[in-house]
This record gives C-alpha cells, sequence and structure tokens, in this order.
C-alpha cells in the first residue's frame, strides 16, 4: 500500500533520481555460456525502464536474478536496502511481498479459477485477512484491469491479452512498489500489446510503481519507457531515453530501433 | 569404443540416483515443519485415492477371478481342489494384489504427478508460487509424495477385498463353493503375517511413486516435449522401483521370519 509519506518522497524524487534497484558487476553463467558479464544498471524510483536485447541474451536471467529465482556468480543487486543474493528464503519472501514479477507465459495456475489464481498469492501474505476483505481486493485488481467477469473463470477459457490481464491483476493485488515485466506484449497481437502497454503506463501513475520491463516491441517500449538500457553481449551497451536511443549512430543500437 | 570400467552409461544412472536422493532427502528435511497444507493434502488424496478406485477395483477382481480359473487344474491334478480358497487367498493377498495396485498407481499416478508437475515447470507456474511467497516445494511436493504414500496402501487393502471377491466367483465357474465355506477357508489360512507385511510394504511402494513422479515433474526440461518425457520417465522408473522394492521387502520379511 503506497501510504502518505511515500507520495510526497515520490512527489520529490522525480528529479533527484534515488535509485530503488542497484545492479553492480553481475555475472551469471551457465557452464560455458556467459550470459551476463559484469552487469550495471539502476532503477529509479517511480521510472520504467526497459531493458531490451536480442533473444537469449539473458534478459529473463536478470530479472530473475533480481527476484531471487536464480543466484548470479557474482555481483550485487541492492534493493529495499538488502543484497538480493545473501538473503535466504524467509528474508526473500518479504521481498517479494512488495515486488510484482509478470511473467513471459503468464504462469497462471492452470488447475485453479481465476478468483484462485488471485487469492493465492494473498492467504500467504495476509492470512488472517477475513473473506469479504480478499473478496474486495480480489474485484478491485479485476475491475483496475477491466476483467471482473472473468472472476469464476479458469485460465484456459481466456484468450491470451486477457491472461496477460489476469496476470497482471493477480501482481497488483498485493500493491507492489516495484515490478518486473518479462516481455508484457510478445505473443499479443498489436492493437492488444498496445492496451496492455497503456495498462501498465497507468498503473505506473495509479501506484506510484517502479518497474524493470523487458521488450523488444518497439510500441511497447515507446509508450511505457522513461528511460531504456540495452543489453548486448552481457553488458548494458547503452542507456538513454527512446528518443535518444532511436538518434543514436551506434550500429548496434540502430539494430534495434529502426 | 569404450572399455573404459566406469561407462557413461553408468555415471548417468548415478547422477541420477544421486538427485533423486537428494530430492528425498529435502522431502524428509522440509516435509515436516509447519505450516502444513492440510487442504492441498487432503485435495490430492481425493485425486490419488478416490479417482483410481475403480481402476484399482476392476484390475483386482479380474486378477482375483483369473488367478482362480488358472489354478484350478493343477490342483485337480493332485486332487486338492478344496485347497483352492487357501491357496489363492494367499498369492492374491501376499503378492498379486499389492503389486497390481502399485502399478497401476505408478500407471495412473506417477504419470499423471509427473505431467502435472512438468507443465508447471515448463510454464513457469512453479516459479511463480516461489514469486508469491509459497514454498513450492512443499505446496506441491510434499503434499503428493504424501498422499501418494497414504493412499496406496488403501487402495491395496481394498484390492485384497476385491481380488478375493474375484476369486470366489472363480472358484464357483467351474466347482461350486458356498459363499460361507470360501470366506471361512479364506480367513483360516490368512493370518496377520500374510497380512500386514504385504500392506506395509505398500507404504513404500506409494512414497517410491509419489517421489519418483514429483521428481520428474520437478525437474522437467524446458518445452512440452520434456513434460511428456517426464511423465514417461516416472513410470518406467517407479514401476521398477516396485519390482525392486518388493523383492528386498520379501527378503526382509523372510529374514524377520513372519512367515
Ligand atoms: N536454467 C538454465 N540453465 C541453463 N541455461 C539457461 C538457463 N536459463 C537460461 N539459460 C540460458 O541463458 C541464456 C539467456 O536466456 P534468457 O535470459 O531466457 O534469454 P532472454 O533474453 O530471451 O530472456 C540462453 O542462452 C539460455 O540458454
Ligand atoms: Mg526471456
Amino acid at each position: 500500500m503506497v501510504s502518505e509519506a511515500d507520495h510526497k518522497a515520490n512527489d520529490e524524487t522525480e528529479t533527484k533520481n534515488i535509485p530503488v534497484i542497484e545492479i553492480r558487476n553481475l555475472n551469471k553463467s551457465f557452464g560455458d555460456n556467459h550470459v551476463l558479464r559484469n552487469f550495471n544498471a539502476d532503477l529509479y524510483k517511480g521510472e520504467n525502464l526497459v531493458v531490451v536485447g536480442k533473444s537469449g541474451s539473458g534478459k529473463s536471467v536478470l530479472i530473475k536474478c533480481i527476484i531471487g529465482l536464480m543466484k548470479p556468480d557474482s555481483g550485487t543487486i541492492h534493493m529495499y536496502g538488502k543484497n538480493i543474493p545473501d538473503l535466504d528464503e524467509t528474508e526473500l519472501d518479504t521481498i517479494r511481498e512488495k515486488t510484482g514479477f509478470l511473467f513471459q507465459s503468464n504462469a497462471l495456475y492452470d488447475s485453479m479459477t481465476v478468483r484462485e489464481n488471485l487469492e493465492f498469492s494473498l492467504r500467504r501474505h495476509q492470512l488472517k485477512a477475513e473473506t469479504e476483505k480478499v473478496n474486495e481486493l480480489v474485484m478491485e485488481a479485476l475491475t483496475n484491469v477491466g476483467l471482473a467477469e472473468t472472476v469464476d473463470m479458469m485460465p484456459a477459457e481466456l484468450s491470451g491479452g486477457m491472461k496477460k490481464r489476469i496476470a497482471l491483476a493477480r501482481t497488483l493485488i498485493l500493491k507492489p512498489h516495484i515490478i518486473l515485466y518479462d516481455e508484457p506484449t510478445t505473443g499479443l497481437d498489436p492493437i492488444t500489446g498496445k492496451e496492455i502497454s497503456s495498462l501498465m503506463l497507468e498503473v505506473q501513475k495509479k501506484y506510484k510503481t517502479s518497474s524493470i520491463i523487458i521488450s523488444h516491441d518497439m510500441n511497447c517500449i515507446k509508450i511505457t519507457s522513461n528511460r531504456v538500457v540495452l543489453l548486448i553481449d552481457g553488458r548494458c551497451y547503452a542507456e538513454g531515453t527512446y528518443e535518444k536511443l532511436k538518434k543514436s549512430n551506434d550500429v548496434k543500437v540502430n539494430l534495434f530501433f529502426e | 569404443m569404450n572399455y573404459s570400467i566406469f561407462p557413461d552409461q553408468w555415471k548417468t544412472f548415478l547422477n541420477e540416483a544421486g538427485a533423486i536422493s537428494r530430492f528425498t532427502g529435502r522431502f524428509f528435511k522440509i516435509g515436516f515443519k509447519p505450516p502444513y497444507e492440510f487442504r492441498e493434502l487432503l485435495k490430492q488424496c481425493f485425486y490419488i485415492g478416490y479417482k483410481s478406485l475403480g481402476l484399482v477395483g476392476i484390475t483386482a477382481f479380474i486378477m482375483g477371478l483369473v488367478i482362480t480359473i488358472q489354478s484350478r487344474p493343477t490342483l485337480v491334478e493332485f486332487g486338492a481342489e478344496a485347497w483352492l480358497p487357501k491357496m489363492v487367498s494367499v498369492s492374491l493377498v501376499r503378492e498379486i494384489a499389492p503389486v497390481i495396485t502399485a502399478l497401476i498407481c505408478a500407471g495412473k499416478i506417477g504419470s499423471s504427478i509427473g505431467a502435472e508437475l512438468g507443465s508447471m515447470k515448463v510454464t513457469e507456474q512453479i516459479d511463480a508460487m516461489e514469486v508469491s511467497g509459497t514454498n513450492p516445494f512443499k505446496y506441491l511436493v510434499v503434499t503428493r509424495v504424501m498422499a501418494a504414500t497414504l493412499m496406496v496402501p488403501v487402495l491395496a487393502v481394498f484390492a485384497d477385498a476385491v481380488s478375493l471377491y474375484g476369486g470366489f466367483l472363480g472358484a464357483n465357474i467351474r466347482g461350486v463353493v458356498s459363499w460361507d465355506l470360501y470366506w471361512n477357508q479364506v480367513f483360516q489360512t490368512l493370518v496377520y503375517s500374510d497380512i500386514l507385511p504385504s500392506v506395509f510394504k505398500t507404504y513404500f511402494f506409494g512414497f517410491a511413486i509419489g517421489i519418483i513422479g514429483c521428481y520428474k515433474g520437478y525437474n522437467s526440461q524446458k518445452g512440452t516435449e520434456g513434460v511428456g518425457q517426464s511423465a514417461n520417465s516416472a513410470v518406467v522408473i517407479s514401476s521398477l522401483l516396485v519390482f525392486i522394492i518388493d523383492l528386498i521387502a520379501v527378503q526382509v520379511i523372510d529374514l524377520l521370519n513372519f512367515t
């Protein structure tokens, strides 16, 4: 939940650039496959940072390291004042409670209804919450993504765009401060992709979240990004606003932005 | 040709065995620590136990029937036809019903757990659980392994009863054995040392089926093909384990002089 104090801090720091995630010298390899090599990046409070890179360049590995699903070989990831790779399961849980993660494949539990999907994260974190409150939160999250009527449907009955929205609702239900999106528009038609992008922008405005968005969809980048980081060969190759990178003369950068 | 005394197949086999042991170790390490997932456990018991009743019942019934029919000629040769219920009930209760139940469960439960967890793994649902603050090992693996361990013995006892009933019908196809006489003979023959060890070993069958199904699913490789492979090898390995455990159980029971 965003408190009064948070709102103030947010307004004050829009220009001050207070980092909420600091990634330093991150290395991760699988056997001989060096996926991340001394990767550095910062996510500032209230911004949408888009990470662009080829398929297989390690973008998913990067955000899985941030949420603690993978352990980097070396390097630090500071978030809420803690170094993620050092944390144990219990400490990770408290971090994850404040951090949303939207999976590339949505990862909706297909044996559960939409309602049960949304309740699943809730009943963990707020075990004491009474049924009425839970129901209220579920409906609020679904209304936010415009799909209140699907509450009793199974994931298999939903279209790709609807699944993405439900996955987003499942993330939003805990009112996260930071959201990590893994290719939110990949696999969707351009129109649905734009709808999802606008929704992400709405979320940023409404809940004052800071987000890392992984994408190579130019429409999505244009709509959602405040800043873009280019991941090439496991390093942060270039960094700047969408407009700045689009005008860049670098050949490798141009490949993505033409 | 590689004639090394330590060929690659052995390496793969030992690696796999080591990984399964570690997986089992993890089960014992976190399986009995709170919080417990009672609701999921009950749900799994329902799926594993109740939903297998029909299949186990039909198979056990047919086994009881055919074993009785097949045994009759040999006994007739010795003029020992009256021993039919005695002989059949011992082989059914000691060996056939538990092992057939376990094999049916290895096929039905092992494959469904393997496929279910496998598809949850490749579609990142297991990661999603972890991110949402639930220990997926506890929620998915511990509940399924416990449910299989608890339910397979129940199914085996059910199979004992049904197969003995099949035996009664089988005995009546050619000869005439009254209901009372049949059950009298059966219960005169069967003693606790026939029933208890054979039920006891089904706990191990159930545990092996649960662990292997979960291990294979939980470690599924990327892609839909990986899910199929997980389900398939879950069935193969757990069926094989059922026989190995059975072999060991027979030796142990023999040593303990239960007979
Ligand atoms: N669990 C894993 N084991 C081995 N290799 C992996 C694993 N996860 C990712 N990789 C490898 O890391 C590289 C980057 O993968 P990924 O981050 O998924 O790419 P993308 O940028 O498309 O999201 C790929 O070469 C992939 O093969
Ligand atoms: Mg990816």
